[in-house]
């Protein structure tokens, strides 16, 4: 029963030691989301595979995209996940003009890419492949824009981590956040990279 | 302003939906009266709704499924009576009440009573099983259990403003479009629908990295309590399938509020693609409703035969099993669809195969029963029952499973008969035993065991009598659903039926009974001493109800009956040592916060009320991004605290 009546201090570090464990949960916790994420677009693509000769006599996906376009969306993603890398980087360097600078060159990279998709959206609605036009169009809208919506999430997020850096620092749960958008980030290239080999490569040839 | 919502949408079009809305609206406003009578408003929030401990989540899920069981079975009973009644006439409800009974009957009893009961044992039992304080994620936990509440509250909001879906519990398209379903009844669906998936994803999530994550040192998996290894593969299940019921029901949603064509008929719509999909989630739902309801009997069992279950290992293959192969079947909903022999040969054998571990379960549960000292309390009258009734259930199935003759039987009340079968023992008895059998150790007094016991009659007695001719009928040929029939020879099987239900109505009347006296009589039944039902595994270590933080000290395990073995080699660890500082998360508004607003934006989206679901979605937004900012979400428990939380409770020092 003599037990020394702890410090400050000593809670202080209780406080540290759980909340490393419990970073480590969020971080696995975060990657069993992305697969429950994964599952979701899964299914996206094979309604996408089963819906794709469903044109309803409207436009096909033969003809309908512009690769070099596309192509121009793909680096503008795969650059901002080299840039968030660096963000990473910045951190580990402990660096937070950095880690400033790089979320956001990220940011502009994925703002490019999120309006040049919006743009390509118009671009299609007006020339009448609108997503109401066949349940091809149906599906290749609902797929691309589930992704660009996505991205748009991750802007969000970047903003918010952005200005969590400005006011608290490089602090440990700051640095896990930004982490996990990293994760996050860097899930929806792949996604996109599935997108783009199974939707725009076979509708150009 | 208020997009569809006009006068129109109060039920005044039908005497019997009036009052059914009266009566929900009655009750509404005598519980909230009730509890602003007593002054328990700041009592009820602060300790309860903002509460991130996970056995008061855990309590709140299981009053939501029990006042949602009483719900779904007024549609039962109405629906049973219409039948009874509608031979040659029209009976007492008009077809298009009939539909929306029917649905409202299975949307309720699936997503509102089945999952918040399943989810409310998982949270009071699984972090006690494994020797934890808590689950990994307090704030997400609450924030499910609010999702939930949400969706429960539309589909009841649609009794009172506007119509609910006549789709069917599963929406089944084209019909569900707008095209043939103009109304917002299965909007409120979709929402209802959305929003506590939601819900229950960030749940699975939740559980699937409590369990990997925080179990007391020496448990490895092979030393898992059964229950906690349903509870892993359940979470497993939903973290995977409940992404396909977010697609089917989004897709729905687009097709119905942008015009798109997904399930349409006609503009290249694909109707059989929303039965593939809907099913890919539907098949392992009936795994995840029956899984943990597996677990409770196999605790049940070991507990109430005083020795360790039999074939520990098989039981925990069977579950893996059992949860893999769920994720192969789900083409047997449909057989008739006509994907030609070969697609319904794979899927008739992967059904079949299923009952391979499913009757494994069933032998050990036996062989544990066997030379056990079986102690018939209330828990192992439940698994008794299930045991009697499910495997008639399970033979029905293993016949639907060949295609002929579900081609004979598909859409008949031969197939209501199995799933109810499956789901009324199967699912609700497993947690009915769970609930008697927990109940101690969420509240510290056992419930009263006479009128529990004639409860367990009733309803086995009331479930044979209800489900039984619908075998008979379904051999005659009679299809589901139907508001009413020509047919002579039906209507005495009917009556039977009608019969049952009413028996059940007295089984669940028992049970409220069981409760107000057993809450009466709480002094009498307390539990003294922590281990009421001389117990095997960790969830007995401590007192009934445990501290807040259930461990003063993180116990070490060495057995898979962990407590069994340290009663046999007498370890005592005071549960009163003086224990290091803990930390503890705080309790948060956030979910409620969120969960509220989630209601208010699939009530705004199911009226067209575009402001108000923009508006909503920015408080969303701006609660989650303000909580997950708060880098202060814990406090200290310390030492000397932690003694006098336990003088409160009455402890006392294990013998």
């Amino acid at each position: 029963m003599a037990h020394a009546t702890a410090t400050t201090e000593q809670y202080a570090e209780l406080l540290q030691e759980e909340q490393k464990h419990q970073l480590d949960e969020r971080a696995f916790g975060f990657w069993l989301y992305l697969m429950s994420d994964a599952l979701i677009f899964s299914l996206l693509f094979a309604t996408y595979a089963v819906m794709v000769g469903r044109t309803a006599g409207g436009p096909q996906a033969h003809g309908l995209f512009d690769l070099r376009y596309t192509f121009g969306e793909t680096m503008l993603l795969l650059f901002s996940s080299t840039t968030f890398g660096l963000a990473g980087l910045s951190i580990r360097a402990k660096n937070k003009g950095a880690v400033l600078f790089w979320l956001a060159v990220t940011f502009l990279l994925g703002a490019g890419f999120v309006g040049m998709e919006i743009n390509e959206f118009h671009g299609m609605v007006v020339a009448g492949a609108a997503p109401e036009r066949s349940g091809f169009l149906s599906a290749f809208f609902t797929l691309v824009a589930t992704h660009g919506l996505h991205v748009t999430c991750g802007l969000v997020w970047i903003v918010v981590l952005g200005a969590e850096v400005l006011r608290k620092g490089l602090t440990a749960p700051v640095a896990s956040r930004i982490h996990r958008l990293g994760l996050f980030w860097h899930f929806l290239d792949i996604i996109w990279i599935a997108i783009f080999s199974v939707v725009y490569l076979p509708g150009s040839f | 302003m208020l997009g569809k919502l006009t006068m129109d949408a109060l039920p005044l079009y039908s005497p019997v939906a009036l009052s059914g809305a009266l009566m929900e609206v009655i009750v509404g406003v005598a519980v909230l009266g009730f509890i602003t009578w007593y002054g328990k408003w700041r009592y009820l929030w602060s300790e309860w709704l903002t509460s991130v401990d996970h056995k008061k989540i855990g309590i709140m899920y299981i009053v939501l499924a029990m006042v949602m069981l009483l719900r779904g079975f007024f549609d039962a009973i109405m629906m049973r009576t219409q039948q009874a009644i509608a031979y040659n006439s029209p009976g007492y409800l008009p077809s298009d009440h009939f539909n929306q009974v029917f649905t409202a009957h299975g949307t309720i009893m699936i997503f509102f009573v089945a999952m918040p009961f399943l989810t409310g044992l998982i949270n009071i039992v699984v972090p006690q099983q494994i020797g934890t304080r808590d689950v990994s994620f307090p704030f997400l936990n609450s924030l499910s259990l609010a999702l939930t509440a949400a969706g429960a509250a539309l589909v009841l909001a649609s009794l009172v403003v506007g119509k609910f879906s006549t789709a069917g519990w599963s929406a089944i398209a084209p019909y569900s479009e707008l095209k043939y379903t103009p109304g917002v009844g299965v909007d409120y669906w979709i929402w209802a629908i959305l929003i506590s998936g939601v819900g229950t994803t960030t749940t699975g999530i939740n559980f699937l990295v409590t369990i990997l994550k925080r179990r007391a040192p020496g448990m490895t998996l092979m030393r898992m309590p059964l229950f906690t290894w349903t509870a892993l593969v359940t979470s497993v299940l939903v973290v995977f399938s409940f992404p396909a019921l977010t697609v089917t029901a989004a897709l729905l949603a687009l097709d119905r509020y942008v015009g798109m064509h997904f399930f349409t008929n006609g503009h290249g719509g694909d109707m059989m693609n929303y039965a593939n999909l809907f099913w890919i989630w539907g098949h392992p739902e009936v795994y995840i409703v029956v899984l943990p309801s597996f677990g409770v009997f196999s605790e049940v069992v070991a507990t109430f035969s005083s020795k360790r279950v039999f074939g520990y290992h098989s039981l925990v293959y069977a579950t893996a099993v059992i949860g893999i192969l769920s994720f192969t079947v789900w083409l047997h909903h449909f057989f008739t669809m006509g994907e030609g022999p070969a697609v319904n040969i794979f899927f008739g054998i992967a059904t079949m195969l299923i009952g391979i571990p499913t009757g494994v379960k069933i032998y050990d549960w036996l062989m544990t029963m066997y030379r056990g000292r079986v102690r018939l309390e209330q828990p192992m009258y439940w698994t008794l029952g299930f045991m009697v009734t499910f495997v008639i259930g399970g033979m029905s199935g293993i016949l639907l499973a060949i295609a002929p003759v579900d081609y004979m039987m598909h859409n008949s009340v031969f197939l209501v008969a199995h799933f109810h079968n499956m789901l009324i023992p199967g699912a609700l008895f497993g947690y009915f035993a769970g609930y008697t059998y927990w109940f101690p150790k969420a509240f510290g007094f056992k419930l009263e065991h006479k009128w529990g016991k004639r409860a367990v009659w009733a309803w086995v007695v009331g479930f044979l009598l209800a489900f039984m001719p619908l075998y008979v009928l379904g051999f005659e040929g009679m299809p589901r659903r139907m508001a009413h029939y020509a047919t002579p020879g039906w209507q005495p099987w009917l009556i039977v039926a009608e019969v049952g239900a009413v028996v059940i109505a007295v089984g669940i009347a028992f049970q409220v009974i069981q409760l107000i006296v057993s809450i009466r009589d709480r002094e009498a039944l307390k539990v003294t001493n922590g281990d009421p039902w001389d117990g095997r595994t960790l969830e007995w270590a401590t007192a009934c109800p445990p501290a807040h933080y259930n461990f003063a000290v993180i116990p070490e395990v060495h057995d898979i009956d962990e407590l069994a073995w340290r009663k046999q080699h007498g370890v005592v660890e005071s549960t009163l040592a003086p224990a290091e500082a803990i930390v503890m998360p705080d309790n948060t508004s956030a979910g409620m916060i969120i969960g509220g607003l989630s209601f208010v934006l699939g009530f705004a989206m199911v009226w067209h009320i575009w402001w108000l679901a923009a508006l909503t979605g920015l408080g969303i937004l701006a609660a989650l991004v303000a909580r997950s900012s708060d880098d202060h979400g814990e406090h200290i428990v310390g030492a000397d605290a932690e003694r006098t939380i336990e003088g409160e409770f009455g402890m006392e020092a294990a013998e």
